[in-house]
C-alpha cells in the first residue's frame, strides 16, 4: 500500500500518493502541466520537455520533466514560475519552427493538444525565420493508417504503444537530431491490430486513419458514449457522427475493461452499418420464388402466418430460434419472449455451434473479472487466441504480464499472439486436449514447470475453445480445473459480442431468463440437425447459420424462415421473410460482456431506410401471433430484465453514461456448472484440423466495411513443415484437404508452431470444410 | 617525481608498443599477478580510491567513487568507453592503439576489484584499427592466460568484447552507448536509475573511460598514495592532453597538471602557428567555453578551469589564432552538435539545428541585428540561466553543450558577429 504524502505546488500543500508521478499528483489536485509525450497508459519518458517544473532541492531549484518525477513527502514544486514558463514557451517555439501549421486542413484541428497547449502555455508567436523542415506526406504506413512527418512532433506515444502495449513494435525512430522521424522498417507496413489506437493518441495530426481522414471536423461532431459491440470485452467507447453518419469511435479509458484501448475492428468496424448493402426494406418471397420488397404490414402478416401455420401443423416445438448474440439484452429478452411465451417452443440458441455450454458461460466457477488480472500472479490462458477474437482481452492479459510481472502458461495448437511473452508454452494436438489436461494437472514431464506456475496464485485463467474442432467440454473440464487452483478466477470466454447477455435473457436451450435452469430444448446443432424433419420454422435474429455454423451443412429445407438482420445474409437468402433491423448506435439498449459486466450501448443515428429496432419488430410479431405486449420499448424490456435476480442492481439510469462508467456486474442466478471429465481422446491417427478464428475474417462488421475489407488475408492451410514434408506438400502450392462436410483447394503455408500431426485453416475464410477434427490433405494432382 | 605513466612504453618502443612481447619484457602484467596473488579486491578498490584519480571521459568524476556506487546484484559489468568523438579529442586513440594491453591490465585489475567477470570495450567506430589492434591484444592475453577461465590460477575468471560503434558522438554519453551495445537506438536515459545500480541489461554496470583505466595498473604498483602525489590537489595524476588547431607542434602530450596555459600552449605545444596572435582556446573539448588571452596564466586543472566558467573536460585543447573567422569556427561547433542530437528531447532537436541555421544565415550576410538576442535566448532555453556548470531542459548534456561555442563569441567577440550583420533596414520585400 503506498502512503499520502504532503507536497506543495505553487505555494498549497495537498496530498499525493507517495511513488506517484508529479504530473498525474499536480492534475488530481487541480493544476495541469501541460505535456505531450506523457499518456498515463504508458511508462514515462520525458522527451518531449514541455511538462518541466521546478523541484526544490538540497541543491537549489532545479528544472525537471514532471512526468518523470516521483513525488515525495515535503517535496515544493513550482509549475508557474518565470523560469518554468520561459522553459514550457520555449519548448512550444521548439515544436513549432517546424511545425506545418495547417490546422485549417489538419483533422486535428479543434481538438489538437499542440494547437490547446501552444494557446494556454505558448510563446504567441514564432522568431523562427527559416524554412521548415519537409518530408514527403502524407506516408501510408499500413492500409489503415497514414503519417505526417512534418506534423510530428516526436512524442514517441504511437511507438511506445506499438512496442509496449500492443506488443508489435512496427514503428520506430529513424535517423536522428534534426532528421529524427518515425517511420516502418523496410517492406513492413504497420499491419497491427490495434494501429487506430496511435492515432487516437497522437498529440496532433501526425497519424490519421482513412476512415475518418476529412470527413468531418471536431466542433461539428455528435458524440454519445456506448460500448463497442465488436466482440465481448465491452470495450466503451464515445460513438461520433455528422449528419446522420458515424465517423468515428473513441476509446474511452476505464479501468474495468479497455483503459482506453480498441482493435482495429471494434474502432472501425463501424462503417459496415452505412454499408449500400444494408437492408432498408422488408422483403417477402413472392410468387416467382424470388425475395421482393414488401410493406411492414404485409412482410409481419406472411411471418405470423408462416409462424403460425407451422405451429398449427407441427406444434409450437417444430418453431426454433437462433439468434441474439449480437444484439442487445432487451432485444434478446424479447427474442426469448417471444419464442417460448408467444410460441412456446423451448428450442432457442444464442450460440453458433461454436461457443462453451452455455451454464459455464453464464455461471463460470469462480468466475472473475477482467480486472483480477491486475493483481495475478499466474496467467492461464487454454483457449481461443485472444490477439485473434477478444483483442482488448489480449492487450490486458499482456499488460499483466509485461507490466505488472505475472507469470503466462499459454495452453493451444499453435503459436498465439500471446506466446512472445508466455513463460510456459504447451501444445497440443487438437482431439487430445484431455490427456493434455490430465498431464497438466499431474504436473507430467515437460508440464511440471508450468504446473509449478500454476500453484501460485491468485491465477487468473481464460478458458474456451481453442478451435471449433475442439470438443466443447474440454473447455468445461479446464474450467474445472483451474477453478481449484489457488485464489483461482475463471474467465470462459467466447467471442460473440452479446452472447453472454442473450444466455442471461434465456436465448438458451437450457437456461431460462435469469440463469435459471429450464427444460432444455435443443441448441443449436439440435435445431440445425432437426431441420426439415421435427424443426419446421426457423426464426433468425441477426444469425446466419449458414455462414457461421462450423458444420457447413445449416440450410437445409424449412416450411418457414425469418430473418431479421442487418444484412441479407446466405440464410436470409433461403428465408421466407427477411426484415430489416436497426443496428450498433442505432438502438440504445444494454449489452452484457464477458465478465457479466452490463453496460449500456446508446442511439446516436436512426436506422437507413424502413429498418426498425429488433425489440420493435418482435413485439409487432407477437402481438400478430395473438400475444400484445404493453410495451415493447427498450427502457420498459430493461425494466422487466431489472426484475430478474442477477439483474436486480442493474437500473437503466444507473448505466447511464458519465455515472456508472464500468457498468454493473450482475452476479447470481440457480445455474450451477458442474464441470465434465476431460473428455477421452479421438481419433489417434491421421491429420487433425485446427479450425480457428482470425480477427479479418470474411464477417459483416470486416466484409461490409471498405476500410477493413481488404484486410481479411486469403485462406490458406497452415502445415508443420514435417507433416508438409511427409505428405509432399510445398509451402505456396495448392493442396487439396478433405473434411467431414466437402474438400477444399487452397493455398499450402507453413506453420512450424503447429503441434505435429495438426493442420490449421483459419474459419470464415470462405473454405469450408466441416468442423470435424480428422482430415486428410494432399497435393493437387 | 614521475610525471609519465600512460606512455612511456609507446615513446621508448614506437614500433612494437602494443604486442605482448614487448608489454611483458618491460614488466606487463606483472601488476596483474601480484594483484590476483597477494590483494583483496577490496584493497585493489581502496588504493584507487586513495589515489584521487578523476575520470578522464570528460566528466572528470572520482573513480574510487564510482566504484563505490556499484550496486551488489549479479551479473555486473564493467564497460570501456571508447568512443571517443568530440571534436579535437585524439587521446584514447594513441591508448588503444598503442598500448591496449595497458588497457587490459588495468581491464582485469579493475573488474577483480569490482567482481566483474564480463567487460565490454565500446569503441569508436571510425577506429576500426583502433579495434583490430585491441583485438588482437584481448586474442594475446587469452592465449597467455591473461583472460579467461581461471586467470593466473588465481580462480578468477573474466572475458573481455570489444564493441565497434557504428558513427554516433551521443554513444559516448554512458546510458546511450548501454543503449547501443545492447542492440538499441542510441539514446540517452533517463536517470536514476544510474549505470552503477541498472545499467548494461539492467544489471549494474561501471562504465569507465580508457584513459582512466589505463592508469590502473600504475596505481596498483605503485600504490594510489604515490598517484595521489603527483599533480595539484583535485588533479592528481598525469594526463593526456590532446593539443590541435592553431599551434605549431599538435598532438598528444602527458603532462602533469598544474602548468599555466601559457606553458601548455607556448612551450609544450610550440606556441601559436607562424607566429600569430592568440584569439581564444577551447580548453576542454568542443562542448567547453572559450577562455581568452587574459586568462593564459591560470593553472591547467579541474578545478581552476571550472572555477574561470569553463572544463578540461576530456582534454581536448583546440587553439585559436588571430585570423579566426569567429563565427564560422562557432557553426562549425554547432553544426556538429546538430548533426549529432539524438533527437529526442525537442530543445536539442530544434535548438541546435535552429542556431546553426541562425549562424550560417550571419556568415551568409543575411543576418539581422535581432539575432544577436535571438541566438542567447534560443541558448537560454535550451540551458536556462545560461550558467556554469550549465542548467538543462534536455536529458543530458549534449544539447546544452552547444551554448558554449555560441555564447563563448557572444560574450567576447560581440562586436565581430555584430560586423557580419548588414546594417540598415533590411531589403523591402
Amino acid at each position: 500500500m503506498s502512503e499520502r504524502v504532503k507536497i506543495t505546488i505553487d505555494g498549497r500543500q495537498v496530498e499525493a500518493e507517495s511513488g506517484e508521478l508529479l504530473i498525474e499528483a499536480a492534475q488530481s489536485n487541480g493544476t495541469y502541466i501541460p505535456r505531450f509525450c506523457w499518456h498515463r497508459r504508458m511508462k514515462p519518458v520525458g522527451i518531449c520537455r514541455m511538462c518541466l517544473v521546478e523541484v526544490e532541492g538540497p541543491r537549489g531549484t532545479m528544472l525537471t520533466t514532471s512526468c518523470t518525477t516521483l513525488v515525495g513527502d515535503g517535496m515544493v514544486v513550482h509549475t508557474k514560475s518565470d523560469t518554468v514558463k520561459k522553459a514550457q514557451e520555449g519548448v512550444l517555439e521548439f515544436l513549432l519552427i517546424n511545425h506545418p501549421l495547417d490546422c485549417p486542413v489538419c483533422d486535428r484541428g479543434g481538438e489538437c493538444p499542440l494547437q490547446d497547449q501552444t494557446m494556454s502555455h505558448g510563446p504567441g508567436e514564432s522568431r523562427f525565420v527559416e524554412e521548415k523542415r519537409h518530408f514527403e506526406k502524407p506516408l501510408p504506413i499500413s492500409d489503415l493508417v497514414l503519417l505526417d512527418r512534418e506534423r510530428c512532433i516526436l512524442c514517441a506515444r504511437c511507438t511506445r504503444f506499438s512496442d509496449e502495449i500492443s506488443g508489435d513494435p512496427l514503428i520506430e525512430f529513424i535517423d536522428r537530431g534534426n532528421h529524427t522521424q518515425i517511420n516502418t522498417f523496410p517492406d513492413e507496413p504497420f499491419a497491427s491490430y490495434f494501429s487506430g489506437n496511435t492515432v487516437q493518441i497522437c498529440p496532433v495530426g501526425a497519424l490519421t486513419a482513412t476512415p475518418y481522414r476529412f470527413r468531418a471536423r471536431p466542433w461539428d461532431l455528435e458524440a454519445v458514449e456506448s460500448t463497442c459491440a465488436g466482440c465481448a470485452v465491452g470495450c466503451r467507447v464515445s460513438v461520433q457522427s455528422s449528419q446522420n453518419e458515424i465517423l468515428r469511435l473513441l476509446g474511452v479509458d476505464v479501468e474495468a475493461t479497455s483503459h482506453g484501448w480498441l482493435c482495429d475492428k471494434g474502432r472501425f468496424g463501424f462503417q459496415h452499418l452505412a454499408a449500400p448493402e444494408r437492408l432498408t426494406v422488408p422483403l417477402i418471397r413472392g410468387k416467382d420464388g424470388e425475395l421482393e420488397e414488401a410493406s411492414w404490414a404485409e412482410a409481419l402478416d406472411r411471418a405470423a402466418t408462416g409462424i403460425r401455420r407451422v405451429v398449427e401443423a407441427h406444434g409450437p416445438s417444430a418453431v426454433a430460434g437462433l439468434g441474439g448474440a449480437r444484439s442487445t439484452n432487451e432485444e434478446a429478452f424479447a427474442f426469448q419472449r417471444l419464442l417460448r411465451g408467444s410460441i412456446g417452443t423451448p428450442h432457442l440458441d444464442a450460440r453458433m455451434g461454436d461457443s462453451l455450454d452455455a451454464v459455464l458461460l453464464a455461471a463460470a466457477p469462480n468466475r472473475g473479472l477482467i480486472g483480477d488480472l491486475e493483481s495475478a500472479k499466474t496467467v492461464l490462458v487454454w483457449g481461443p487466441d485472444l490477439k485473434e477474437e477478444l483483442p482488448v482481452l489480449y492487450l490486458r492479459v499482456r499488460r499483466a504480464v509485461t507490466e505488472l510481472g505475472a507469470r503466462l502458461v499459454v495452453v493451444h495448437p499453435r503459436a498465439t499472439g500471446l506466446d512472445p511473452v508466455a513463460d510456459h508454452v504447451v501444445r497440443y494436438r487438437p482431439g487430445h486436449g484431455g490427456e493434455t489436461l490430465t498431464r497438466l494437472g499431474a504436473g507430467d514431464g515437460e508440464l511440471a514447470a508450468a504446473r509449478a506456475a500454476l500453484g501460485e496464485g491468485p491465477v487468473v485463467a481464460v478458458v474456451g475453445r481453442t478451435g471449433l474442432t475442439e470438443d466443447s467440454d474440454l473447455a468445461g473440464a479446464v474450467a474445472g480445473f483451474a477453478a481449484g487452483l489457488p485464489e483461482a478466477s475463471v474467465l470462459a470466454v467466447s467471442r460473440r459480442p452479446n452472447l453472454y447477455g442473450a444466455i442471461d435473457m434465456g436465448v438458451a436451450p437450457d437456461l431460462g431468463p435469469g440463469r435459471s435452469p429450464v427444460r432444455p430444448g435443443r441448441d443449436a446443432d439440435g435445431i440445425l440437425e432437426g431441420l426439415g424433419s421435427d424443426i419446421r420454422a426457423l426464426v433468425l435474429l441477426g444469425a446466419d447459420p449458414v455462414a457461421d455454423h462450423p458444420s457447413g451443412t445449416a440450410g437445409a429445407a424449412t416450411d418457414f424462415t425469418l430473418s431479421i438482420d442487418l444484412f441479407l445474409t446466405d440464410s436470409g437468402r433461403a428465408a421466407d421473410v427477411v426484415l430489416p433491423a436497426a443496428g450498433f448506435a442505432e438502438v440504445e439498449g444494454t449489452m452484457t460482456n464477458l465478465e457479466g459486466r452490463v453496460q449500456k450501448v446508446n442511439r446516436l443515428v436512426s436506422p437507413p431506410g424502413q429498418a426498425r429496432p429488433a425489440t420493435d419488430i418482435l413485439a409487432d410479431l407477437a402481438a400478430r401471433l395473438g400475444d400484445p405486449w404493453t410495451d415493447p420499448s427498450a427502457s420498459a424490456l430493461a425494466g422487466e430484465i431489472a426484475e430478474l435476480a442477477p439483474y436486480g442492481s442493474v437500473s437503466w439510469d444507473a448505466l447511464d453514461w458519465g455515472r456508472g462508467r464500468d457498468g454493473i456486474v450482475a452476479r447470481g442466478g440457480d445455474a450451477t456448472y458442474v464441470a465434465p471429465p476431460p473428455p477421452p481422446p479421438g481419433n489417434g491417427n491421421g491429420l487433425t484440423l485446427h479450425l480457428g478464428r482470425v480477427l479479418y475474417d470474411l464477417g459483416t462488421a470486416v466484409a461490409m466495411g471498405p476500410s477493413l475489407a481488404k484486410l481479411a488475408q486469403r485462406p490458406a492451410l497452415y502445415l508443420h513443415p514435417d507433416d508438409a514434408s511427409s505428405l509432399g506438400v510445398i509451402a505456396g502450392e495448392r493442396v487439396k484437404v478433405n473434411g467431414s462436410a466437402g474438400s477444399a483447394e487452397v493455398d499450402a503455408a507453413f506453420d512450424p508452431s503447429l503441434a505435429l500431426g495438426t493442420v490449421y485453416l483459419p474459419f470464415n475464410l470462405g473454405v469450408k470444410i466441416g468442423s470435424d477434427p480428422a482430415v486428410t490433405v494432399g497435393p493437387v494432382s | 617525481m614521475t610525471d609519465r605513466i600512460l606512455t612511456t612504453r609507446m615513446e621508448a618502443h614506437p614500433g612494437d608498443s602494443h604486442t605482448l612481447t614487448r608489454y611483458e619484457a618491460t614488466g606487463g602484467y606483472a601488476t596483474l599477478r601480484k594483484t590476483l596473488a597477494e590483494m583483496t579486491p577490496e584493497q585493489v578498490q581502496e588504493e584507487v580510491e586513495a589515489a584521487n584519480l578523476r575520470g578522464r571521459g570528460g566528466a572528470n568524476f572520482p573513480c574510487g567513487v564510482k566504484w563505490g556506487f556499484l550496486a551488489p546484484a549479479e551479473p555486473r559489468y564493467l564497460v570501456i568507453n571508447g568512443d571517443e568523438s568530440e571534436p579535437g579529442t585524439f587521446k584514447d586513440r594513441q591508448l588503444l592503439e598503442r598500448d591496449p594491453h595497458q588497457l587490459i591490465e588495468g581491464i582485469v585489475i579493475s573488474s577483480y576489484a569490482l567482481d566483474v567477470h564480463h567487460v565490454f570495450i565500446y569503441i569508436r567506430g571510425e577506429y576500426p584499427r583502433s579495434a583490430r589492434r585491441v583485438q588482437r591484444a584481448l586474442d594475446e592475453a587469452y592465449a597467455a592466460g591473461y583472460l579467461g577461465d581461471d586467470i593466473m590460477g588465481s580462480g578468477f575468471s573474466l572475458d573481455v568484447t570489444v564493441h565497434l560503434g557504428a558513427g554516433a558522438y551521443i554513444c559516448g554519453e554512458e546510458t546511450a552507448l548501454l543503449n547501443s551495445l545492447e542492440g538499441r537506438r542510441g539514446e540517452p536515459r533517463l536517470k536514476p536509475p544510474f549505470p552503477a545500480i541498472e545499467g548494461l541489461y539492467s544489471k549494474p554496470t561501471i562504465v569507465n573511460n580508457v584513459e582512466t583505466i589505463s592508469n590502473i595498473p600504475w596505481i596498483i604498483a605503485n600504490g594510489g598514495a604515490a598517484y595521489d602525489a603527483i599533480g595539484p590537489e583535485g588533479s592528481r595524476g598525469t594526463r593526456l592532453f590532446s593539443l590541435s588547431g592553431h599551434v605549431e607542434r599538435p598532438g598528444n602530450y602527458e603532462i602533469v597538471m598544474g602548468m599555466s596555459w601559457r606553458k601548455l600552449i607556448y612551450e609544450v605545444a610550440g606556441g601559436v602557428r607562424d607566429g600569430n596572435g592568440l584569439k581564444c582556446w577551447i580548453p576542454g573539448g568542443a562542448s567547453a567555453p572559450w577562455l581568452t588571452p587574459d586568462l593564459l596564466d591560470e593553472p591547467v586543472t579541474i578545478d581552476d578551469t571550472g572555477r574561470l566558467g569553463s572544463m578540461l573536460g576530456s582534454g581536448a585543447v583546440v587553439v585559436m589564432d588571430e585570423t579566426t573567422d569567429i563565427v564560422a569556427a562557432a557553426l562549425s561547433i554547432t553544426r556538429f552538435f546538430a548533426h549529432e542530437s539524438c533527437g529526442l528531447c525537442t530543445p536539442c532537436r530544434e535548438g541546435t539545428t535552429w542556431l546553426q541555421r541562425i549562424l550560417e544565415r550571419i556568415l551568409a550576410g543575411q543576418g539581422r541585428e535581432s539575432d544577436l538576442d535571438l541566438l542567447v535566448d534560443v541558448c537560454d532555453n535550451i540551458s536556462p540561466g545560461l550558467r556554469w556548470p550549465p542548467a538543462m531542459t534536455t536529458i543530458c548534456p549534449l544539447g546544452p553543450s552547444v551554448v558554449s561555442p555560441i555564447m563563448s563569441i557572444i560574450t567576447h567577440f560581440k562586436d565581430e558577429v555584430r560586423a557580419m550583420i548588414p546594417q540598415g533596414e533590411p531589403a523591402g520585400v
